[in-house]
């Protein structure tokens, strides 16, 4: 096995430890925060994915697919996929596809407000960060089975 | 002024990112375009495409970078050059004839054409109530697009994990 599949230095290593739950913190804040501010489910996802990878280059493949595994990550993207698709079915109940359904939109630039768009952000979020940490995975599991021959 | 010349310096990023021959600095220089671009939506007051742009192209140069460290691609630079070249300047020239013709046609810089989008801008908050008018459009009044742009990316990580998995491969 390769030196460096075990992770980076020890300075890489702690400067991870520090930064890394700021950085899954800061994506979840853009996710949710998708219908205030600029940002946005897409955003916010890639971030998420980000602060996974972080982990995976400065740990080692082992440490990070053991806090999120391919096959969870697999999950949570048909979860994401299924529940925007579910969210625009929903409208159907009130008429039409992506319907605004909820009566009470709350007052705007609160939290609580805009009906759908907040649960849109976050089915998004679900989808784009599993999905891109997935790709990563498989990449990195496919690098390294190769070299193994 | 700012937006020509962060767009000078994403040309001039792109044909040292073509031209150059180490694969490493390609990619970084790949990386410098991205950003330039990322500067360029915030200049044109774009915030959300900034972010999206920003944190996309970083995942890129990443797995690009992870992709390319250890590969040493051979590379081609043999003869044919009379032949590159003429073919070159053909093309060069016949998209600055199309442009000009195409240019033309385009409102200016800057001002749109509000017949859709007008609407958006008045009747969006009071309609979906999201502060964001980017997030009010793309997941409410034009949410149908958002769907489809949601299955493309789903195609695509099927197709990745599909094609390079390691299950079910046959061992050699």
């Amino acid at each position: 096995m390769k030196k460096s599949d075990k992770g980076m230095t020890l300075i890489v290593k702690t400067i991870t430890r520090l930064t890394v739950g700021l950085i899954l913190l800061y994506g979840i804040y853009i996710v949710l925060h998708g219908h205030i501010s600029p940002g946005g489910g897409f955003a916010g996802g890639v971030i998420i994915a980000l602060s996974f990878i972080h982990l995976m280059l400065a740990f080692g493949k082992e440490f990070a697919l053991k806090k999120l595994s391919q096959a969870a990550a697999s999950l949570l993207e048909n979860l994401g996929a299924l529940m925007f698709l579910g969210i625009a079915l929903a409208g159907l109940t009130g008429g039409y596809f992506f319907l605004n359904f909820f009566i009470n939109k709350g007052k705007p630039f609160t939290l609580f407000s805009a009906g759908i768009i907040p649960l849109c952000n976050i089915a998004i979020c679900l989808k784009v960060g599993a999905g891109l940490f997935a790709i990563f995975a498989a990449l990195i599991l496919f690098d390294s089975s190769q070299e193994n021959k | 002024m700012e937006l020509k010349l962060i767009l000078l310096f994403m040309v001039f990023g792109a044909v040292i990112a073509v031209k150059i021959e180490d694969l490493l600095s390609s990619v970084i220089a790949v990386g410098a375009v991205g950003l330039g671009l990322s500067m360029a939506f915030l200049v044109l007051k774009a915030p959300d495409l900034a972010i999206t742009q920003l944190v996309v192209e970083i995942l890129c140069l990443i797995i690009l970078i992870r992709a390319t460290i250890n590969k040493d691609l051979p590379l081609i630079k043999d003869g044919r050059w009379f032949f590159n070249t003429v073919a070159t300047l053909l093309f060069i020239a016949s998209f600055l004839m199309f442009a000009y013709f195409a240019l033309l046609e385009l409102p200016d810089f800057g001002k749109p054409i509000m017949r859709v989008a007008g609407s958006y801008i008045a009747n969006g908050l009071a309609k979906t109530g999201a502060a964001n008018i980017v997030a009010s459009i793309i997941l409410d009044f034009r949410g149908y697009d958002t769907l489809g742009e949601a299955t493309v990316l789903f195609t695509a990580v099927i197709g990745v994990l599909a094609i390079i998995r390691k299950v079910g491969r046959i061992k050699k």
